[in-house]
């Protein structure tokens, strides 16, 4: 077992919310608590939660943005909060929702750029650029400004820019939010190639399901702060089990079908959702037989499904 | 008209959300009307009478000065409306049925009511407490002053609307901004009076719209207009500027939604 | 290269993105030349307002117009240079609301450093000539006795000057680590210090010089140094030693806002807004 790239222990975050504007002593808020885990060398993780559950705080902690409140993180052989100027050389940043570009400039003179700030030697610089030119096709839009590129063609500039001082470890935040299904394809194909050629460790946070089932080999699920999951795509499935959904279309509207093997979660209209928990096959039989049918779809449960039965379960355990 | 009121209240709105700015605004309005008040206190320490103004004259005008820099905008903000030529967005704000110019101009109504309640207002208090300004007592003369911020108001926005309409017709507009906002607050009578510079310049000057910013409402609450008219004649110079750059503006507004349309953005 | 010393980096790194940043912009050569003839007649204006002035009033405060282009100019370099240099901080809150400043910590130079040559551009030289050729104008026809120990004093008083007026510029800039919004309110010692300094602060009485002497140091921009030039007692009767402090000021002042840019970057690293 080589030794882990990341490693985070006890990691906590609290931040000081002002209660009242008179006030001065303000209440303190974990926004992440006693997160502890490893990620080696050549591994992608996926870091997964919703909004406000602390994913963001995690990551500005591990990239020295944030400094924490307890615990240690050391990556890259480096101390983020003390050393984020160091550990930023050996590191690749993509933002999703912002760029790291300069909006007035040309993605060259950008590139050109980001080359002095990470003091990337002439020679490299340009055989690298050729290269990344190359993979991601950058060639029809370099010479144009940032703002005028789609956001597609920017996330792959990002990309670029991250990788110019070839980091062994690249941390990217909601990478493909936004962008149209080739682009997000093109995106994926790239990372898992230059994971599997170069080796370079990815950890990236993701709303897109998409992203979790083609890059991550294992995931770490974040809730409340804490980490509620931490391991394989197949483990996760089995910790949070979630039958398969029968949609019914109805021929007219109706309440609730109430059939053995199924229950009704949710109902729209004359359309129903029936989570099942006995062999499809019989259910279907009961339902077509109750009811007036205009249409039936089987669905597998996705990861989204997962994860929001992982919440629903922990909200229970802390109630 | 109840678009352009929704949309006024939203402009309102808008700017209401930036308290601190607000209140950072107002201490450097404050400060610069303070350095500029004593400067104009040491000139006229030297010379007590310079073209008709005395030093509480002088004062009282750089307070105007600074009070109408939220309102009618004489240092900026330009209008969003640039950038969204510049981007391309305005064809969407073409195809809402509403008039480009009196939907900005409503919107901008909302931000300068907002700047001439919390701006201008503070700001002026500042320097009438500090300074012994020239405050009238007739009620009708205050009514005069109001009616020339709001046409002031309109004048700014006539400007400022034509100064980003130059984006349908010059690829960088950056340049004529760059030039239109140092001349036009010289020519406003926000550098120094008009009166203290030589007096073909300033004819000059007061023949521009600029001067409709400052300098004309300075004279109404000074009661010393050069204009035929007094009082009434003032407010209805600035009228006619703020008529005739509205007018340009709407007439330039169509020719440019023709070649938005033909050109397809 | 990634272990290298931070301090020598910055100073490397400085004139290496300004440079980038310039030839990116002599793309457009003429928008550039349009700026730069803005911000010189910008600055022209307001060296032009004095002199509108100064022809109405003749002598203020017992200064006439050569002894008042002295202070004009020394002001004036300092604040053009330096707002040349790093006039960019101010727009820190700008950084920091739209999530740029986050990009700039994931970089490996100082962020004041990124900060100062962001969009570093040639055109603001365009503000730096007026004042530079006022003050040269004005250390031959002030009245100047020069001696070698004046001619010396020159540069130092120069170099401090700007100094100071940096020190102040960053500090201005930090207000805005703790009220994103407040921009502005720097605006009134940066670019209000400036306008305050391009005239004989004499002209201002005594609270104003005592308050920009002790409080904001603005007076050791121009003032003190202007008043060391020309040999003239203080009108204000502030001790004469005044006149040797702007050095050490600067050296104060830039302690200071060493201090304050560390402070204000702990706090958005610990609140992370």
């Amino acid at each position: 077992m080589p030794d882990p790239l990341i490693s985070v222990h006890g990691l906590g975050k609290d931040f000081t919310v002002r209660r009242k504007r008179r006030s001065t002593l303000g209440r303190t808020v974990p926004a992440v608590r006693d997160v502890t885990f490893d990620v080696a060398p050549g591994e992608i993780v996926g870091y997964l939660g919703p909004n406000g559950a602390g994913k963001s705080t995690t990551m500005k902690m591990l990239i020295g943005i944030l400094a924490p409140t307890h615990g240690t993180a050391r990556v890259a052989g480096l101390e983020p909060a003390r050393q984020r100027t160091r550990l930023a050389a050996r590191i690749g940043v993509v933002f999703g929702q912002r760029t790291t570009l300069w909006w007035d400039l040309p993605l060259r003179d950008s590139l050109a750029l980001t080359r002095h700030l990470y003091r990337v030697p002439a020679q490299a610089h340009a055989r690298r650029l050729a290269e990344l030119t190359e993979l991601l096709d950058l060639a029809p839009f370099i010479d144009t400004p940032v703002r005028q590129l789609s956001l597609g063609q920017r996330m792959r500039g990002d990309l670029t820019a991250a990788l110019l001082h070839d980091p062994p470890l690249l941390v990217l935040d909601e990478p493909t939010i936004g962008l149209d299904v080739i682009s997000k394809s093109t995106i994926r194909a790239f990372l898992l190639a230059r994971n599997a050629e170069r080796g370079t460790t990815i950890l990236l946070t993701t709303h897109d399901l998409g992203d979790v089932e083609r890059l991550c080999r294992r995931v770490m699920v974040i809730d409340h702060g804490r980490l509620a999951f931490d391991g394989g795509l197949d483990a996760l499935r089995a910790q949070a089990p979630v039958g398969r959904t029968l949609v019914v279309d109805l021929a007219a509207p109706a309440p609730p079908i109430d059939v053995p093997g199924a229950r009704t979660h949710r109902v729209e209209g004359p359309r129903q959702w029936l989570e099942l928990t006995a062999n499809p096959a019989s259910v279907i039989a009961e339902v077509t037989r109750a009811h007036d049918i205009a249409d039936l779809t089987l669905h597998e449960p996705d990861i989204e499904d997962v994860v929001t039965r992982l919440y629903r379960d922990n909200a229970q355990v802390t109630a | 008209m109840r678009v352009y009121l929704a949309v006024l209240a939203c402009g309102l709105r808008r700017y209401s959300t930036y308290r601190a700015a607000t209140a950072a605004g107002v201490l450097t309005n404050s400060v610069f009307g303070l350095i500029n008040a004593m400067v104009m206190l040491a000139v006229f320490h030297a010379r007590p009478h310079i073209g008709g103004f005395d030093a509480a004259d002088a004062v009282t005008q750089v307070f105007v000065a600074q009070a109408m820099i939220g309102p009618a905008a004489t240092f900026g903000p330009p209008l969003d409306l640039g950038d969204r030529i510049r981007e391309g967005d305005v064809a969407v704000d073409l195809l809402r049925p509403a008039h480009l110019t009196a939907w900005w101009l409503a919107h901008d109504l909302g931000r300068a009511a907002f700047a001439f309640a919390f701006r201008s207002l503070p700001t002026f208090l500042v320097g009438a407490l500090v300074f012994p300004l020239v405050l009238p007592h007739d009620p009708v003369r205050w009514a005069a002053v109001l009616a020339a911020v709001v046409l002031a108001t309109l004048v700014g926005f006539g400007l400022r609307y034509l100064y980003s309409l130059a984006g349908f017709w010059v690829l960088d507009t950056r340049g004529i901004n760059a030039a239109a906002w140092i001349l036009g607050p010289i020519c406003a009578g926000m550098l120094l009076p008009l009166v203290l510079f030589p007096t073909p310049v300033a004819d000059v000057m007061r023949a521009l719209p600029w001067s409709a910013l400052v300098q004309v409402p300075a004279d109404i609450l000074l009661g010393k207009t050069h204009l035929p008219g007094g009082t009434a004649g003032a407010l209805a110079y600035q009228a006619l500027w703020a008529a005739a750059l509205l007018a340009i503006g709407a007439a330039l507004t169509a020719r440019a939604t023709r070649r938005v349309v033909v050109h397809g953005g | 290269m990634a272990d290298a010393d931070p301090a020598p980096r910055a100073l490397t790194a400085y004139p290496r993105l300004a440079w980038t940043w310039c030839t990116a912009m002599a793309q457009y050569p003429a928008s550039l030349a349009m700026f730069a003839i803005a911000s010189f007649a910008a600055a022209t204006a307001e060296l032009g307002a004095i002199f509108v002035v100064f022809a109405h009033a003749g002598r203020i405060a017992g200064f006439g117009i050569r002894e008042a282009l002295l202070f004009y100019g020394l002001s004036a370099i300092a604040f053009t240079i330096t707002d040349f240099l790093l006039g960019s901080v101010e727009r820190l809150g700008n950084h920091i609301r739209r999530g740029t400043f986050d990009t700039m910590l994931v970089r490996p130079v100082s962020p004041l450093v990124q900060l100062a040559t962001d969009e570093f551009s040639p055109r603001r030289l365009g503000k730096v000539v007026p004042g530079a050729i006022a003050l040269a104008y004005a250390l031959g026809h002030a009245g100047i006795h020069w001696t070698p120990a004046r001619i010396a004093t020159v540069p130092v008083l120069v170099c401090s000057a700007m100094v100071i007026c940096g020190s102040i510029w960053v500090i201005g800039a930090c207000v805005q680590f703790f009220v994103t919004e407040a921009g502005e309110v720097a605006n009134s010692v940066t670019y209000g210090g400036q306008a305050l300094a391009e005239y004989p602060l004499a002209i201002y009485g005594r609270d104003v010089v005592r308050a920009v002497t002790f409080v904001v140091p603005l007076a050791f921009v121009s003032w003190q140094p202007g008043l060391y030039l020309l040999g003239r007692p203080d009108p204000l009767g502030l001790p004469a030693v005044l006149r040797y402090a702007p050095p050490v000021v600067a050296a104060v002042l830039f302690a200071l806002a060493a201090l304050v840019w560390r402070v204000g970057l702990r706090r958005y690293r610990s609140t992370g807004s």
